[in-house]
């Protein structure tokens, strides 16, 4: 069937800001749909909130709306935009809820848009629990025994018939939130209350558990003719139990039989047909490791996480073909992308082992509960390929970046043999390295492991033969035989080093001496049946035949950015994309590593060459050693990139852009110190100490509250502010180990404004494309503070003064390329916290919000162009007249125990932009697109520390003013009371009858502004929380108003913003959208 | 032991040998990721070496449940990673020790990529299977065994047997078993079909003899061009039972139509293959195994008309009488290995021998 005729103009919905359950992979989905639909003349209409990715680029669509993710904005826009068709199962479960809210509000309806690719009733019957269960049943496929049920007492009546373990699934969520399994009625009670609350329409489904089986998962396509294919089917690594999220998975399955995955497979057909779906879906089982028995565990009607994973394990581009499908064309009628000459209609055959391994945050939330159960924790994901699965997950371990690059733990290399083997119990992010610490020790055979893990024996007997090979290298010589059966193992030059007792440096010289070297194979969907004409390529050891042929071009290599973690998310996948853009324009050839298999730039087709590999100086180098390229880009991949610098440089490989050496004048403390003294700009008072002495000493001198940190930290790890005395002592002790090498910075902590400016510099002249105020003041992370762009407050002094210093501070450190300072201004003194010579969070928002190419720009001059010769003269670019506001958003709502209060630890995973002519406008877009529910009434809670009281007093008029009722712990009610306006007096915790929490609980409460008393002012250690700090009411409060879904306020700074809105609302209209093109062409009218 | 593959091009790929073994035929590559049992006793690989493109062999062990015939006859079997700690519940034995008890000479550690990169670009041909330390004149010497023709005499049933079904008036299938994979004798049989199972010469008076319901032609090795007689026979058979053919059986029934064959450059050999089915557009996965297709030109001016191609390369795939029930297709809808989309194909069949 040919294209739909009567589709002109179709709207594609993304999928909002990244959040843990829905992170890049949208991005990666969202662009290559909108990219398809452009290919067949369509004209696109995109709505997505988040700034940070690539299909919010201009170029990716011919409107794009950066507007809230809400019903009401995309009626706004429908009606604007009058599109034919609705494309919104690639945006996730956040845009297949909002079509399902379309529809049932009537919008589609009255304005005549077709839902494409999942029809409504395949939505409901795959969400909704009850619907799904008769569907299932319908088809004859087996489900676990379940019920649906809208309050406890039925879960409890339910689980005394069919027994525990019972796993409870709210309806209508992703990434599993408030689900769980239940292994009595005391857990079951208290899943099930805060399942109800998660769940859209509150219900949860509780069901028997299968835990312990096999999970198995397959990718479906559809097209409107009832062809349907497989596009990959997976295994995880860890059985039912955890989310398929924070498992260990592998592609394709390794443990079933033919029987069995044809079983599993016809049971997919049987379920998208079904469903009625045309484009993609994802089914989860669970097998019975004994038996043929099978339960359907889980099916999303759209594009999910999987869906792009298997894309990239398989070369086969799921979101295109779906978006193709919604168009109307058949599979056999839509080329398949990676031979160009066979039909997307087919099977892809794999000849490699995939592996992805999930990120967690556990890095920064030190204290959050680290078992992985139903709810999803993961921020990201690697993706390794390789001939054989030692390899792969090898590969995997060390793409990771925690501190590994094998499977061992320097902790629990100290462990005594009984601990290692309690934590084969544990399910963790580290139960695997506890398995090979076992196998390795060999206090636990495979049988025994598999006993208490119930993970398939194929999988630990591979885990042993890699261990087995670490063993021997211990204890034996060298030989060219043992370094085959290393590399071929996969462990890294570094591991056999470690295990060896030798160097890096000498094992690779070895290596290569003995002619051990990798052959790099390509991802070509078809097991190299047929000709394929993608680059997409990764390396093996196990392996004959070299089959990449390298071109004579000039080439440079970008480096990416790794999995997506807290402090380091798609931004920079974002400016890798664009510098392989930017070099492909300069008709370099573009060759891109990179290990995450959910961005745009691990897209087969966004680079001229693909490496898909572990970001690290020996898997890097082994491709330089093949490709020959001129040299390396490391300032557009986050930290992960600028940190193989100074080893690749070592190695003789050309770094383009600003120099390793200037890269650490900027990150070395004391170098930097020497850079500032030399350009004569001041930083704000701070010492160097090695001792606790010289530390108290210090922070007298320079005065509370100071800001204390490790010497070499980076996205505000460990991080902390302190108010006296007591606390630094507190914080010397626990928070860091303090010695001559490793010195702490004890820092004078400025309450000011907090600026951050990007910047372009050739050497010679910068260009400051803009520059954004923080709304709340220095101590709050500033990935987690709301970000506006142009500054609204600062005075032109000041900002010629910041302009000035960046000028400077770029010519100082030689930056050719990017560069982001930030900035605290106080007392109209302008200070420099930190410089990154490299490309930043904000470098997306602004590029977008400026229409200046950031990276294009900077990729240019990296290789040499000056700015004068791209058109641009030093200085600040004119600012815009509209507003654009960047916040962040938190994925609270999946870690319990977090406190969701701000301080100089990074927590936010994502964010989203709001862009308007009216600042208050735009700053509602941010704060709604955020999620934040503000309420326009009802009745807000005050409680703050004492040193905001005095603040707190006009801000509670303010909201007084605006018809408010206002509730207040006592100590803050009484400062309200004295400035004569009412605040009633609730309870502390637990003082019953008007306890906060039970308010908040019932609704009673709308909003909450609550500041940290001083002394728990910062969670104790690195994020996360103690368990003191969890006993205090602050927390408790604090956590509630996440549960409910209620804004909570952190910073007075923060809600005076929101008193703005508040205010503005009630002269003007919230909702009124217009595209970024308008914007940036300047055209159109203001509201 | 090392060994390696040498291909008649001169070509070498290295690997482990796992008995002291060696082999001649004719390479040939699947690239089906499960089912290397299956594949293993697919009488239709008589004589090959068969090497699997996907690197991870032995996952799941062998039982036996799913053979298709009683022993595997492949010359040869060449594969990258050989599991010998399989898990799965069927798990009986391991690969390796069914490979030793078929005496199949197996070639492992193999870069199989490599070796399907030349096949597909340099078409199948001749290959052997040696040792590391193999002489020049036995290399010489292997490389100069013939290919063996006709081998269809080696994998059919010696005598008939049959195959009782549960009811009494049950269709009765006679299936001329030319190298019969089990699962289309089950997937007939689960149908209710009670089935006589005759050998490959059986004369055409002999089996209507057995008075029955429709006439199966089934799967086997080889280039339907070395089997006159059979196709003599076959041709006495148009037009006096319904009749269905699967693979080697659909290109002699095209050839007793007068159609002819030619041989494919590297032949369908997997679990993935598109197969379009022209009368209603639907495209359907099939798991395939022939170095052999019908040639489409050679169809015009005969009572034949193609009901299925291929979506890879547009070969034929399915030809139907256009007046007679006698159908057949070239790929294998009993699937094992492969996706079981395709047995709407029994049914027809089925349906076909009802209405006479």
């Amino acid at each position: 069937m040919p294209k739909k005729e009567h589709l002109n103009k179709v709207m594609v919905i993304g999928s909002g800001p990244i959040i843990i359950g829905q992170a890049a992979e949208f991005d990666y989905a969202g662009s290559q749909a909108c990219r398809a639909l452009k290919e067949e003349g369509l004209e696109v209409v995109l709505v997505n909130s988040n700034p940070a990715t690539i299909m919010t680029d201009a170029n990716i669509a011919d409107r794009v709306y950066i507007e809230p993710l809400t019903v009401e904005f995309l009626e706004e826009i429908i009606s604007k935009e009058r599109p034919d068709g609705l494309l919104a199962t690639l945006g996730g479960q956040a845009g297949l809820n909002l079509a399902v809210q379309l529809a049932e509000k009537g919008v589609l309806e009255k304005y005549r848009v077709e839902l494409l690719g999942t029809p409504l009733k395949a939505i409901e019957q795959a969400e909704d629990r009850e619907l799904f269960k008769e569907t299932m049943q319908k088809l004859g496929e087996p489900i676990p025994e379940s019920t649906i049920v809208e309050d406890v007492a039925s879960a409890v009546e339910f689980a005394n018939e069919i027994g525990y373990p019972i796993i409870v699934r709210p309806a209508y969520t992703m990434g599993g939130t408030g689900g769980g399994i239940a292994d009595n009625e005391e857990e079951l009670i208290e899943i099930v209350i805060k399942g109800l609350k998660y769940s859209m329409i509150g219900q949860v489904l509780i069901e028997r558990s299968v835990a312990g089986w096999k999970e198995i998962e397959y990718e479906v396509m559809r097209d409107s003719a009832d062809n349907c294919i497989t596009v990959c089917n997976m295994e995880n690594f860890d059985p039912v139990g955890v989310h398929t999220g924070d498992s260990i998975v592998v592609a394709p399955s390794q443990t079933l039989t033919d029987h069995e995955y044809q079983m599993l497979r016809s049971a997919s057909l049987r379920i998208i047909r079904e469903l009625g779906i045309e484009g993609g879906c994802n089914a989860q089982y669970a097998l019975d490791p004994d038996s043929n028995r099978y339960y359907v565990i889980e099916v999303n009607p759209r594009v999910s996480r999987s869906s792009a994973l298997a894309s990239k394990a398989t070369g086969y581009p799921i979101a295109k073909v779906s978006a193709k499908i919604a168009a109307g064309y058949t599979l056999d009628e839509i080329t398949n992308a990676v031979t160009q000459k066979t039909k997307a209609c087919f099977e892809p055959a794999l000849d490699y082992c995939v592996v992805k391994f999930p990120r967690w945050p556990f890095d920064k939330f030190v204290y959050a509960d680290k078992t992985l159960g139903t709810q999803m924790k993961a921020t990201g994901e690697v993706m390794s390929i390789d001939r054989n699965f030692e390899g792969a997950i090898l590969k995997a371990v060390r793409s990771l970046e925690i501190g590994v690059h094998r499977l061992q733990m320097e902790k629990m290399a100290a462990w005594d043999d009984a601990r290692v083997k309690k934590h084969l119990g544990r399910v963790n992010d580290e139960r695997i390295f506890a398995i090979a610490e076992a196998l390795r020790r060999g206090i636990a055979d495979v049988d025994e492991i598999h006993e208490i893990t119930k993970i398939d024996k194929w999988f630990l007997y591979k885990l042993k033969h890699i261990t087995d090979i670490e063993n021997r290298i211990r204890e034996e010589e060298i030989t060219p035989k043992l370094m085959l059966a290393a590399k071929n193992v996969g462990l890294a030059d570094r591991s056999i080093a470690e295990l060896s007792g030798r160097t890096m440096d000498e094992i690779r010289t070895m290596r290569k001496t003995m002619g051990i070297l990798p052959c790099y194979k390509m991802v070509d969907t078809c097991a190299a049946e047929f000709e394929a004409a993608t680059p997409y390529y990764y390396s093996t050891f196990h392996a004959q035949e070299d089959e990449v042929e390298v071109s004579g071009a000039r080439k440079v290599m970008v480096l990416g950015s790794g999995p997506i973690r807290i402090g380091q998310g798609v931004e920079f996948d974002y400016c890798s994309v664009h510098s392989v853009w930017a070099l492909r324009e300069m008709g370099i050839e573009a060759i891109i590593v990179n290990n995450n298999p959910e961005t745009v730039s691990t897209d087969f087709d966004i680079s001229d060459r693909l490496y898909f590999e572990p970001l690290t100086t020996e898997d890097v180098l082994n491709i330089i050693d093949k490709e020959k390229p001129e040299g390396v880009i490391v300032q557009f991949g986050g930290q992960t990139a600028i940190n193989l610098a100074a080893s690749l440089q070592q190695a003789g490989v050309k770094v383009f852009g600003t120099s390793v050496n200037d890269i650490d004048r900027a990150e070395d403390r004391e170098r930097f110190d020497e850079v500032l003294t030399q350009t004569k700009i001041p930083r704000p008072t701070g010492i160097s100490v090695t001792n606790l002495e010289d530390a108290i000493t210090g922070a007298g001198k320079i005065g509370y509250p100071v800001m204390v940190r490790p010497s070499y930290v980076l996205g505000g790890r460990a991080m902390e502010i302190v108010y006296n005395e007591k606390e630094l002592r507190d914080y010397m002790s626990r928070a860091v180990k303090v010695t001559p090498d490793h010195p702490v910075l004890v820092d004078r902590y400025m309450q000011g404004t907090e600026v951050e400016v990007d910047g372009i510099s050739d050497g010679v002249d910068v260009v400051i494309p803009g520059i954004m105020e923080h709304v709340e003041r220095a101590g709050v992370h500033s990935g987690d503070s709301i970000a506006v762009y142009p500054p609204q407050t600062l005075s032109s002094k000041i900002i010629y003064t910041i302009i000035d210093y960046t000028k400077r501070l770029a010519l100082a450190l030689h930056v050719k390329g990017l560069l982001n300072i930030q900035y605290v201004v106080s007392d109209g003194e302008v200070y420099v916290i930190e410089v990154n010579p490299r490309s930043s969070r904000t470098v997306p928002f602004l590029s977008k919000v400026t229409n200046v190419q950031m990276v294009n720009v900077a990729t240019r001059v990296a290789l040499g162009s000056t700015l004068k010769e791209l058109g641009y003269h030093s200085g600040m670019v004119t600012p815009k007249p509209y507003v654009a506001v960047k916040a962040p958003v938190f994925s609270f709502a999946k870690m319990q125990d977090v406190d969701i209060s701000l301080g100089p630890e990074m927590k936010s995973t994502g964010e989203v932009m709001g862009i308007d002519y009216h600042y208050a406008r735009a700053l509602y877009k941010a704060i709604t697109g955020a999620g934040m529910n503000v309420p326009t009434k009802g009745c807000i809670l005050f409680t703050v520390a004492d040193k905001d009281k005095e603040e707190m007093k006009q801000l509670a008029k303010a909201f007084d003013d605006l018809g408010f009722k206002l509730v207040a712990t006592a100590g803050t009610a009484k400062a309200i009371q004295s400035i004569g306006i009412d605040a009633d007096v609730v309870g502390k915790v637990h003082e019953r009858s008007s306890d906060i929490i039970q308010m908040i609980k019932t609704g009673k409460i709308h909003m909450v502004i609550n500041t940290l008393t001083q002394g728990s002012h910062s969670p104790k250690g690195t994020g996360g929380v103690s368990p003191r700090a969890v006993a205090r009411d602050g927390f408790k409060i604090r956590r509630a108003t996440v549960e409910h879904g209620i804004a909570c306020l952190t910073s007075l700074d923060t809600a005076w913003e929101v008193l703005r809105v508040l205010s503005f609302m009630r002269e003007r209209r919230l909702v009124y959208s217009l595209a970024l093109q308008d914007y940036v062409g300047g055209g159109d009218d203001l509201a | 032991m090392n060994g390696k593959l040498i291909l008649e091009d001169g070509s070498i790929f290295t690997g482990k040998l796992l008995n002291h073994s060696k082999a001649t035929g004719e390479v040939v590559f699947n690239t089906g990721m499960t089912g290397y049992q299956e594949i293993l006793t697919d009488p239709s690989y008589c004589r090959q070496i068969v090497t699997l493109t996907y690197p991870l062999v032995g996952n799941y062990g062998i039982a036996e449940l799913f053979m298709q015939s009683r022993k595997s006859f492949v010359n040869g079997f060449i594969i990258g990673e050989l599991c010998d700690e399989g898990s799965n519940w069927h798990y009986e034995m391991s690969l390796a020790d069914f490979l030793t008890k078929q005496g199949i000479p197996c070639l492992y550690d193999v870069d199989t990529r490599a070796v399907t990169r030349k096949i597909r670009s340099a078409g199948t041909m001749k290959g052997i299977i040696v040792s590391e330390d193999a002489a020049q004149t036995e290399i010489d010497e292997l490389l100069a065994v013939p290919i063996k023709k006709e081998v269809v005499a080696e994998v059919t049933t010696p005598s008939v047997y049959e195959i009782a079904a549960e009811k009494e008036d049950a269709p009765h299938v006679v299936a001329m078993d030319f190298g019969v994979k089990q699962n289309i004798l089950d997937s007939l049989h689960r149908l209710g079909c009670r089935l006589t199972v005759v050998p490959c010469h059986t004369k055409a008076e002999e089996l209507l003899a057995m008075q029955p319901d429709g006439i199966f032609l089934s799967n086997g090795p080889g280039d339907p061009k070395d089997l006159p007689e059979i196709t003599g026979e076959i041709k006495k058979l148009i037009g006096k039972k319904p009749m269905f053919g699967i693979c080697l059986g659909h290109q002699l029934f095209a050839r007793a139509m007068g159609a002819d064959t030619y041989k494919l450059k590297f032949g369908h050999r997997g679990s993935n293959q598109p197969v379009k089915n022209l009368k209603n557009g639907r495209v359907h996965i099939s798991s395939q195994n022939h170095g052999y297709a019908v040639d489409e030109a050679s169809l015009r001016g005969l009572p034949l008309e193609v009901t299925h191609i291929s979506v890879n390369d547009g070969t034929v795939e399915g030809i139907r009488h256009t007046e007679l029930p006698i159908y057949s297709v070239q790929y294998h809808p009993e699937a094992s290995p492969g996706p079981d989309d395709n047995l709407y194909l029994f049914d027809e069949f089925l349906t076909m021998m009802k209405e006479g």
